[in-house]
């Protein structure tokens, strides 16, 4: 199961990192998508300016796959909305 | 072919840690970081608020304002620099030697502040022109061209533009060239002055800067400190250099490059120890006879351990006896400047006796388990030394020096 948020951040990981979008899961991790640590610096660029975001320079350094993005966007989104 | 000796007579600093070589040896020997937040306000939205910048620089103490409206901070810097370093060679120019003299020069980003202004003219307040002069300022070979100029220096004269081991790459250059005999002598560094807001906008982009400070090899490090700065030496061969009475400030005997062929910022442990070992068989030295290595030591994770590796694998069990700091921690990362600035603090360490420590270190870190020198330099003499930079783009430049 799967929300809109989650689809979108999927959505720009495959447009970024320039895979076929039914490539990137929730379940994915960096490894299996080749991201290194230079294409997480440029997803993480694509997803502030998806979600009208800040990503800190700490919470980027915990991230380690696809769930953590997704949850790490979440809770931007939420703190910004909220 | 017989291959002359290259000696180093002069050296001129400019950097964070003061506007000549004496405070910048008095504060490495202290182990005093230059490291503080932007003087500027408008720098205060960057996700960093620390830098090591050349404060107090005053370009009408050494220029005249009709000067000045034709150097870029970054080619201030190498001009002062390099006069600095001419009056300690107390050189004698003489027609012939001007003509036979080379400058070379490393700067990575150039003329940053004259082109964002141009851009803020442009984009910001809507006018329709820049600055007449914008292309000779921003041109990174300037430095080289206006030392040149003002000395009369009309040898082989040009800039090397390898990210972080430009000045590395220049000095190479010039080393070969005086002991080749295709220069009777050389002024070669480098120099960058990278503070402008689009270019820091950019660096915070790549997540790579401290939020606090730079803590080489430390454990809980968290990125480089960037930092501004220039430095220039005067190479000339040895012989001609005692024939004169020149006070000899060290040797350059050695210079290894290499290229990764990998990524464009990711370090590789293999290339960066081809680029020593090269280093080490241009100097005729075994690893043994190196007792320091001024590490490129930027203070990221991937570069400290990386770097580690590469000497692990170097030098093998004699790793563990050699002392290796970062001076990094104290003059900041300058960049196109920053080989320049560590093979001058190389050569004074290894001319006083006294080796830099790695400022603002705190804990060890088992992935970088070389004798860093932590926070206190240390009084030893070391007969040979290298001097690391490894660039973004796998660009690497080694030198070796011996007191």
């Amino acid at each position: 199961m799967s929300d809109q948020l989650t689809q979108k951040v999927l959505a720009v990981i495959a447009t970024t990192q320039r895979v076929p979008p039914e490539k990137v899961t929730i379940d994915s991790r960096f490894e299996e998508l080749g991201i290194d640590s230079m294409d997480g610096v440029n997803i993480l660029f694509a997803l502030e300016n998806e979600f009208d975001i800040t990503i800190p320079d700490e919470a980027a350094k915990q991230i380690r796959d696809v769930r953590q993005m997704v949850e790490g966007v979440r809770g931007l989104v939420e703190r910004r909305a909220g | 072919m017989v291959q002359r000796r290259v000696a180093v007579t002069g050296i001129g600093v400019v950097s964070a840690l003061g506007g000549d070589t004496c405070q910048f040896w008095k504060a490495l020997r202290e182990g005093r970081p230059g490291i503080a937040p932007f003087e500027s306000p408008e720098l205060s939205s960057l996700r960093f608020s620390r830098a090591a910048e050349t404060r107090g620089f005053d370009p009408c103490a050494h220029f005249q304002e009709k000067q000045i409206d034709f150097l870029d901070r970054f080619a201030q810097f190498a001009v002062v620099a390099a006069r600095q370093a001419v009056l300690q060679s107390g050189i004698e120019w003489t027609g012939e030697l001007r003509e036979n003299t080379a400058v070379i020069t490393g700067c990575c980003v150039g003329g940053q502040s004259t082109q964002d202004t141009g851009f803020v003219d442009l984009y910001r307040l809507g006018r329709n022109r820049v600055h007449p002069l914008s292309i000779p300022r921003v041109m990174s070979s300037a430095g080289a061209s206006h030392i040149s100029m003002e000395m009369g220096l009309s040898g082989p004269v040009y800039t090397v533009s390898t990210a972080c081991s430009s000045a590395s790459h220049a000095l190479g250059q010039a080393f070969w060239m005086v002991r080749a005999g295709q220069a009777d002598m050389a002024i070669a560094g480098g120099s960058e002055a990278p503070f402008s807001y689009g270019i820091l906008k950019a660096w915070e982009a790549m997540r790579v800067v401290s939020p606090d400070t730079c803590r080489p090899f430390s454990r809980n490090r968290s990125g480089m400190i960037l930092g501004e700065g220039g430095a220039m030496m005067v190479l000339e061969p040895l012989e001609a250099a005692q024939a004169r009475g020149a006070t000899v400030l060290g040797e350059i005997t050695g210079f290894g490059m290499s290229s990764d062929a990998a990524h464009i910022t990711q370090p590789s442990a293999s290339g960066a120890a081809k680029a020593m070992r090269l280093a080490l068989r241009d100097a005729g030295i075994p690893p043994e006879a190196v007792g320091y290595i001024n590490a490129h030591g930027t203070g990221t994770i991937a570069n400290d351990v990386s770097e580690t590796s590469a000497i692990r694998s170097v030098f093998g069990a004699h790793a563990g006896r050699l002392a290796v700091s970062s001076t990094k921690s104290m003059h900041g990362h300058a960049l196109g400047a920053a080989g320049a600035l560590e093979l001058a603090a190389t050569l004074l360490a290894l001319h006083h006796g006294i080796l830099p420590p790695t400022a603002n270190f705190a804990e060890p870190d088992p992935e970088c388990d070389l004798d860093v020198i932590p926070n206190r330099a240390r009084c030893q003499a070391v007969e040979y030394a290298l001097s690391n930079s490894f660039a973004f783009g796998g660009l690497n430049a080694v030198l070796a020096v011996r007191a």
